[in-house]
């Protein structure tokens, strides 16, 4: 088993460091820079600037090294910590993500246990009552959940909460607690807004893994073992737990790796909408106004996430499945 | 005692046919001679709700060539004395007497407490509405001018379904138009991703070694991306500078961009699989290029399957389109799509007073489900000799 997480983490390496690469190409690829951007606002509000102070500033950041050099710069600044300086805001790139990724991450959790939830039983039910009435009502709801826009809901949401609760529920806690230190209060705060954003964003992740589920279920249900097992008469709910749904939970397990993507595009849209203090619209402004090493860092974490969720799900399906840990032995 | 009696040994006089055992039924006979896409054509048939959802997407193309004439008002029609108009009810019965579809007059009041327009009904005028009635001119395709409209509201009434929004435009006309951009976008698109899955999970498959495994990384680090931000980056690239038309194209690139890597994945997986049968060697033995053995002989063999699962990415693009426009990183106006129409929705102040802007995400929701539900006909009669 070491063997295997040490390899799958090793293979991660490259992964990042490509995917750095091309964020790094991305964020950089938009004509000018900030300074240039920052200029033209300060002479467009008839203030003027002083070249030589914007001289030094430019090579303050580095931002008259050739592109490579930058890279470098930012890439091993990161592998200790140091994820280079957000002009926007005047700080450390490091201090400005700190809480905001944090959130993401905490939503993001919440939302797979809550999808989680709520695919595991419809799947089996849908699956077990293959055409009946529930299952094509399940079926159809879950087919909207797939079709309707993340932030369409969003806004659907908060439209009828404060219509029929008259509460806001933007934000991801009560505003007193916005600048408070972390206490019991506002924990409890933060659950209870919570929840809006974790229905919105797991809604279409839920939708699509109910139809997998009851995919891979109907297939294992149709197999001989199973006929075998109902003629010598073990019981209907054990003859679908015993190893129907243990053969299934191994998609369910992989689905972690393709899901976390989509959640987290849908944990950023969705931040716009209900202003959520978690990366999306910080995100938005970062690109907007090129303040480069923000917007680079957050699309780095991002991706990091994901790679990380892809590894604790190949991990978790190797701890279950000998067949994938044995395969992967092979291949190596 | 033995019977002497000795049967005539019997032989048939009639002319013999030696296929008569076999004789098929007409209707095997069929089933057996059919071409591979007529047996796709029989299975896509018998599922029904796939098939509604095909016709329902031919429609829904075929009406963004005559947009112009399905709307009520051109794209650009200003109504300034009808800013923020709720939809407009049609009625069939005035006073207990069929008079036929027509509205009622329109009328506009300030309200000055809260500060906001109202519109109400004024039950004593009657418009019956015209059909294939001139009214606002536009240019047909940009070619000729024209004024027909599928119906139209007579002179001195109005006529909107949907609402109007804040600079008094039409709604339902403008969702119309919209579907243009929104339905090519994804149209386009997925002609790229397709091209580009293709080849390049063509390659892979066919050839294997380090050109399968190099493509099969660049695959990995594109899926391991969040697919939204990625977008928004790109998208932020785009220079403010250029004109709607390069946006547009600059948006569906960057969308099949990211878009590809399932489909090349497919790709590979059925080629590695078809590579090794025979008639696949035996052209290669024959002599055939590497080029001709993929499109002569191992492509055709999962087009079919290729078709199904673009059918069903289709929709990953056109909610792409609409989240980045939504956001105000996709198209802009003057663009109309169905994401432009959406970002005016944004807020949720303008949510909760003015309700009917989100309408434009009913065609997103009809279309998507439309292309998932004909996407999953395709796909199950996309082998139609797996039974």
């Amino acid at each position: 088993m070491l063997p295997y997480i040490g390899r799958r983490i090793l293979m991660m390496i490259p992964t990042l460091i490509v995917i750095s690469f091309i964020i790094f190409v991305i964020i950089q690829l938009p004509p000018g820079d900030y300074l240039e951007s920052y200029i033209s606002e300060l002479e467009s509000q008839g203030e003027s600037i002083d070249p030589a102070q914007i001289a030094a500033l430019r090579a303050q950041y580095g931002l008259d090294e050739p592109f490579l050099v930058q890279y470098f710069t930012w890439a091993t600044g990161m592998l200790h910590g140091d994820f280079g300086y957000s002009f926007e805001y005047g700080l450390p790139v490091s201090e400005v993500v700190g809480d905001r990724l944090f959130l993401t991450v905490v939503i993001s959790i919440f939302t797979i246990v809550f999808t989680w939830m709520i695919a595991f039983p419809i799947g089996m039910y849908t699956a077990t009552h293959q055409y009946s009435w529930g299952d094509y009502g399940l079926t159809l709801v879950g087919f909207l959940g797939l079709a309707t826009p993340n932030f369409l809901l969003a806004l659907v949401m908060l439209y009828f909460a404060n219509v029929t609760f008259g509460i806001s529920i933007g934000g991801l806690m009560d505003p007193e607690y916005l600048d408070a230190d972390w206490s019991w209060d506002k924990f409890v705060s933060i659950l209870q807004h919570l929840w809006i954003p974790v229905i919105v964003i797991g809604t279409s992740g839920t939708a699509a893994m109910i139809r997998r589920l009851r995919a891979n279920l109907l297939d294992e249900l149709h197999k001989p073992y199973v006929v075998t097992g109902r003629a010598k008469g073990v019981p209907p709910f054990k003859l679908l737990v015993k190893y129907p749904l243990r053969v299934s939970l191994n998609f369910f397990v992989a689905d972690i790796g393709s899901m976390l993507p989509s959640i987290i595009s849908g944990a950023e849209i969705v931040a716009v909408v209900l202003s959520l203090p978690t990366t999306g619209p910080i995100l938005i402004a970062a690109l907007q106004s090129q303040d480069m090493y923000l917007a680079g860092s957050f699309l780095m974490f991002l991706a990091l996430l994901t790679v990380i969720g892809v590894l604790i799900s190949d991990i978790a399906l190797a701890l279950l499945d000998p067949r994938i840990r044995l395969e992967g032995g092979r291949a190596a | 005692m033995r019977n002497d009696q000795v049967m005539e040994h019997y032989v048939s006089d009639k002319p013999f046919d030696p296929q008569s055992i076999e004789q098929l039924t007409p209707a095997q006979e069929k089933l057996y001679y059919a071409s591979q896409w007529q047996l796709m054509w029989w299975g896509f048939k018998r599922h029904k709700l796939a098939l509604f959802c095909g016709v329902l997407l031919v429609a829904m193309y075929l009406s963004i060539l005559i947009a112009e004439v399905l709307a009520p008002y051109a794209l650009k029609t200003r109504h300034t004395d009808y800013i923020y108009s709720p939809p407009q009810p049609v009625h069939l019965f005035h006073e207990g007497e069929f008079v036929g579809p027509f509205v009622y007059g329109w009328q506009q009041t300030l309200n000055m407490d809260k500060l906001i327009r109202e519109y109400s009904e004024n039950t004593s005028k009657v418009y019956p509405l015209s059909f294939f009635c001139r009214s606002d001119t536009y240019e047909f395709w940009g070619i000729w001018e024209r004024d027909i409209h599928l119906f139209c509201a007579p002179e001195g009434a109005t006529i909107f379904l949907l609402g109007t929004d804040r600079l008094g435009r039409d709604m339902l006309s403008r969702t119309i138009y919209g579907a243009r951009i929104s339905l090519t976008i994804g149209l386009i698109g997925i002609f790229i991703s397709f091209v580009l899955g293709i080849t390049l999970g063509g390659l892979a498959g066919y050839y294997g070694g380090w050109v399968d495994s190099s493509v099969q990384r660049v695959t990995e680090v594109i899926r391991s991306f969040p697919e939204l931000p990625l977008w928004m980056a790109l998208s932020a690239i785009l220079p403010v500078t250029w004109s709607p038309l390069w946006v547009f194209f600059g948006i569906t690139l960057i969308l099949a961009l990211l878009d590809w890597t399932g489909l090349a994945r497919a790709v590979r997986s059925k080629l590695m699989a078809l590579r090794e049968e025979d008639y696949c060697m035996a052209a290669e033995l024959m002599g055939a290029r590497p080029s001709r053995v993929i499109r002569r002989h191992l492509l055709p063999g999962i087009l079919s399957h290729l078709i199904a699962s673009a059918t069903l990415s289709i929709p990953a693009m056109i909610l792409g389109e609409t989240a980045l426009s939504f956001l105000g990183l996709g198209l802009r106006p003057p663009i109309t799509s169905w994401g432009v129409l959406l970002n005016e929705a944004q807020n949720i102040n303008v949510v909760a007073i003015y309700p009917w802007l989100i309408l434009p995400v009913v065609p997103v929701i009809i279309v998507i489900l439309a292309f998932n539900f004909f996407g999953d006909g395709l796909r199950d009669a996309a082998d139609p000799y797996k039974h």
